[in-house]
């Protein structure tokens, strides 16, 4: 009897040496594999960068050029996409799981789902031709609606993970003290996801400020700086995947380098948005 | 509107759209089986490959590593995602591919090389190259979800298993259990990046619309066809196709969706489930 | 700051941006619709989209052309030929640009009668990449379309042999890499070995996108893709632009002509396809030009074209249009050279001149 307990004992501690040093190898694997992939980024990208590079616009090869106007271009359709994007999501979020246990929120589940799943690509065509057709030309705004359409089943559907998890007792508690059942949604569960609901909106903007198919058939390109959404619009992605396909060892060169400065600004987005949500607690 | 507008393929090809082989639109075939297969193969390679490997990352970060090591990870995770799927895709043509085509492949021909799945020629580009891209491009993902997901499961309840006598490893089983259905999620949202991708598959996965047993041999995905041909067609009945696989792609992200979550579902609902909770 | 108040203020910051952002748009429209009149004296800017191939030259021209005159903001977008066709078709574009001239249905759907107007010539080169091998390869087109259709599977197939009997090549399987996108490039390729090889034409015919030979080779997207293939790729085979050739320093094969010479690809020897076809080009300019006559004639060149209405909405834009298309093809074609774009034959610059003078306003001439 006292023989099989220490076995079993046993067992249970190698089992649990095994699987923590498996989760470490875990880690470290995809450590690793981010390091290989932004080291290549940088070797690659690290020569081309200058303060020129950065405020410039293209320029025909072997004249320099830059991504001056694609930062901008970038951030304006970005911002547009998440003030269109974040409010629908985090609402329909909060919708499917504080209101959503019955048919219609689960097609509104499917829905999310199904979207999630959808090739940006499809995204472009439909804003190609429900905007871009009837406005007669590419434009910054057929970009951003293009960048919210994919931004809001994300966020949905991590909003609605996050808020799941807030415990019950919370909203009974509320509840108890009388409070209406918006109020409770409002005020007491949205903060208490706001780090993992933030997370998710982190995750969709960053995927959308990698999207390259959904913009090319929307806000095309420019050469120009732009300040107005009804215009063609440039972005990093679009001008790194012109720069990526170009003949000219030049041009590749900038392409690594304008992916350089869009992970540094994912990056710094990312801390920002971290920080600002981490306070509370 | 997509459904009106595939009517022309719809009722000349019928049912048999989903079931033919070829994909000639020069001879107006249109056939979406091979480009079915590959979409679903590559995810499902993604998906195997990324998920255990993210509970992996996403446990070592929440439950195991100090803060001070965990956080500096989970930011460069996260910048995972942030990468152009262009620069995915020259990093597989690149560094990828010639791995593949040098160590990996002649590796796995050699250990396991008596299943079909490993043999055929090496030429680094293929199904299996697709899906292992993809499975980094959805391992930040499916990562940062699990780990939100993880966090979120109240303290308390680690504090009672641990004071129940759990070792680590028992009382982390009892944290996963309870997050299954975030996990869940968070595979959903992985899946779904893995089948709509379109362009770093596109560069690494051969794009010929074949059905082979081996993981070497190139394939397509109906992402990668739609990225490569929807912006260039201009012939009506080639368009029409084009939709209607895009509806096709509909169907299995949804029947795949099904399956994730069975399966999360019936992992989670074991007996480690049902005793814990 | 709590979490509320940080909602709160995203919430303020939101709007404000939106009623801004929506006040810059309709202020932007009111003097820049779509068919209204440009007023004469501002800046004009000029939206042209389409084949990626002429794209380095495109964007030298307009760079160029902003310093010959300040008031013309030119602005091309390579995203690809069919792009480039649907782009004039739907109005999205103000000149439309292709390498493969539009088709007779494609014409009639549209709304006006569209000009092609042929800007340089361009050319499709067999790249490879065999490990010790210096010397060019040389191949004819029975041979490459042989490969593509995986009756020769090896690169020490005697037919192989037969044409570089000083080569040695390896016995190793031969990767052919095509294009997986709808492109000019394959369209140029494919009317090649259409014309010269029955077999070819009745298998897999000439296309933008023709239906290559299951579990033959594999396809990737635009030429980088192929490059890159190749680049990577032991024992392949790809076709790719002079320009990605060039640029690149790739090997190239020196391919058979009608006159039965090898030649390999250069702007002389794509001048003189062109020089070669021009009595046989057709009064609306559309015209493939591989397998021309001529010694020195590349096999598989081609032009490329900018496509306009004959007919322009906008009086300002329109003059812009055709004096942009005047300067390019007259003294932009020097800026060709360093980025191995051939010049147009002077026989054609005489008859674009003619298709420049018919695009009209309103039934007024433009080009005064």
């Amino acid at each position: 009897m006292a023989s099989t307990g220490t076995s079993l004992h046993n067992r249970r501690k190698l089992v649990n040496t095994i699987m923590a040093s498996l989760t470490s190898v875990c880690a470290l694997l995809v450590t690793l594999l981010l390091l290989l992939i932004i080291g290549y980024i940088a070797v690659r990208g690290i020569s081309s960068l200058s303060i020129q590079f950065l405020i410039d616009t293209p320029k025909p090869v072997g004249e320099g050029g830059g991504i001056g106007n694609a930062i901008v271009g970038s951030v304006m359709m970005t911002l547009f996409a998440s003030v269109i994007g974040l409010p629908v999501g985090i609402a329909a979020g909060v919708y499917l799981s504080e209101y959503g246990r019955n048919w219609y929120g689960n097609i509104g589940r499917f829905v999310a789902d199904t979207l999630i799943g959808i090739p940006s690509i499809i995204v472009g065509i439909f804003i190609y031709t429900a905007v871009v057709l009837p406005m007669g030309r590419q434009s910054g705004l057929a970009g951003s609606l293009a960048l919210a359409v994919i931004i809001i089943p994300i966020v949905a559907r991590t909003t609605e993970e996050m808020i799941r998890l807030v415990p019950n007792s919370m909203r009974e508690g509320a509840l108890a003290l009388g409070a209406p059942h918006w109020r409770v949604s409002w005020n007491i569960v949205l903060p208490a996801a706001a780090s993992g609901i933030a997370t998710g909106a982190m995750l969709a903007i960053a995927r959308v400020t990698g999207e390259t198919a959904p913009l090319l058939f929307t806000a095309l390109n420019s050469r120009f700086y732009n300040y107005y959404l009804d215009q063609p619009m440039s972005s990093l992605t679009v001008q790194i995947f012109n720069y990526a396909t170009g003949p000219f060892e030049v041009e590749h060169a900038m392409a690594w380098a304008a992916t350089l400065v869009l992970v540094a600004a994912i990056l710094v987005i990312n801390i920002f948005v971290r920080t600002l949500t981490r306070k509370r607690y | 509107m997509m459904v009106e507008n595939s009517m022309p393929t719809l009722s000349r090809f019928g049912i048999g759209f989903l079931a033919g082989m070829e994909w000639k639109p020069a001879q107006e075939e249109f056939g979406a089986l091979p480009f079915i297969y590959g979409t679903v193969v590559s995810s499902l390679i993604a998906v195997l490959l990324a998920v255990p490997v993210s509970i992996g990352v996403a446990v070592f970060l929440v439950e195991q590593a100090p803060k001070s090591v965990a956080r500096p990870i989970a930011f460069m995770v996260e910048l995972l995602a942030a990468i152009p799927s262009v620069v995915y895709g020259l990093w597989g043509i690149f560094v990828l591919a010639p791995f593949i085509r040098e160590y990996l492949g002649p590796f796995l021909q050699t250990s396991l090389g008596f299943l079909p799945l490993f043999q055929g020629r090496l030429t680094g580009i293929g199904m299996l190259t697709g899906g292992i891209i993809l499975a980094l491009m959805i391992t930040p993902i499916v990562t940062a979800v699990v780990r939100d997901v993880l966090e979120a499961v109240p303290v308390t309840q680690r504090e009672a298993a641990l004071a129940l006598g759990a070792t680590k490893w028992e009382t982390t089983t009892i944290v996963l259990g309870n997050a299954a259905s975030g996990i869940a999620g968070s595979v959903v949202l992985g899946l779904g990046r893995a089948i709509g991708e379109t362009m770093a598959v596109t560069m690494v996965i051969g794009n010929s619309p074949q059905i082979s047993a081996s993981l070497f041999e190139p394939a397509n995905t109906i992402a990668s066809l739609l990225a490569a041909n929807f912006a260039e067609a201009t012939d009506k009945l080639y368009l029409s196709a084009l939709i209607e696989i895009g509806l096709v792609l509909f169907l299995v992200t949804f029947v795949v969706n099904a399956l994730a979550k069975l399966l999360i579902m019936s992992v989670a609902s074991g007996p480690d489930r049902a005793k814990h909770t | 700051m709590t979490f509320k108040k940080t909602v709160y203020m995203t919430m303020v910051i939101a709007v404000v941006l939106t009623v801004i952002i929506g006040a810059g748009c309709s202020g932007q429209k009111m003097g820049d619709g779509q068919n209204t009149t440009t007023t004469a004296g501002s800046t004009i800017q000029l939206q042209g989209s389409g084949a990626t191939f002429p794209k380095p030259i495109y964007e030298k021209w307009a760079s160029e052309y902003g310093k010959v005159n300040p008031t013309v903001k030119i602005d091309y977008q390579g995203n690809g030929s069919g792009a480039g066709q649907k782009a004039i078709l739907a109005k999205t574009s103000d000149f439309g640009a292709s390498d493969d001239p539009m088709s007779d249905d494609d014409l009639k759907t549209a709304s006006g009668e569209i000009l092609h107007i042929p800007t340089v010539l361009g050319a499709v080169v067999i790249t490879y990449n065999l490990d010790g091998v210096k010397e060019p390869l040389k191949l004819s087109a029975q041979t490459i379309s042989d490969i593509y259709l995986g009756n020769v599977k090896k690169w020490n197939d005697e037919k192989i042999k037969a044409e570089n009997p000083d080569v040695t090549l390896p016995d190793a399987d031969i990767l052919p890499v095509y294009r997986a996108d709808a492109s000019g490039t394959s369209a140029v390729f494919t009317d090649f070995l259409s014309k010269t090889v029955p077999e070819w034409k009745q298998k897999v015919g000439m296309n933008k996108q023709p239906s290559w030979i299951t579990g033959v080779g594999v396809g990737a997207k635009g030429n980088d893709g192929v490059m890159g293939q190749v680049k990577q790729t032991p024992n392949s085979i790809g076709y790719v632009e002079l320009t990605f050739a060039k640029a690149n320093n790739l090997p190239t094969a020196e391919i058979k002509n009608k006159a039965g010479k090898f030649v390999s690809a250069s702007l002389d020897s794509v001048s003189a396809a062109a020089a070669g076809s021009v009595a046989a080009m057709p009064a609306d300019l559309r015209t493939q030009i591989t397998n021309a006559d001529g010694d020195g004639a590349y096999p598989i060149s081609s032009y490329t074209y900018i496509l306009v209405y004959k007919d322009q909405t906008d009086a300002v834009k329109g003059k812009a249009l055709v004096d942009f298309l005047w300067w390019a093809t007259h003294d932009g074609e020097k800026f060709g050279k360093e980025l191995h774009y051939a010049p147009l034959p002077a026989d054609v610059v005489k008859k674009v001149e003619g298709k420049i003078a018919s695009i009209t306003n309103g039934g007024k001439p433009l080009r005064q």
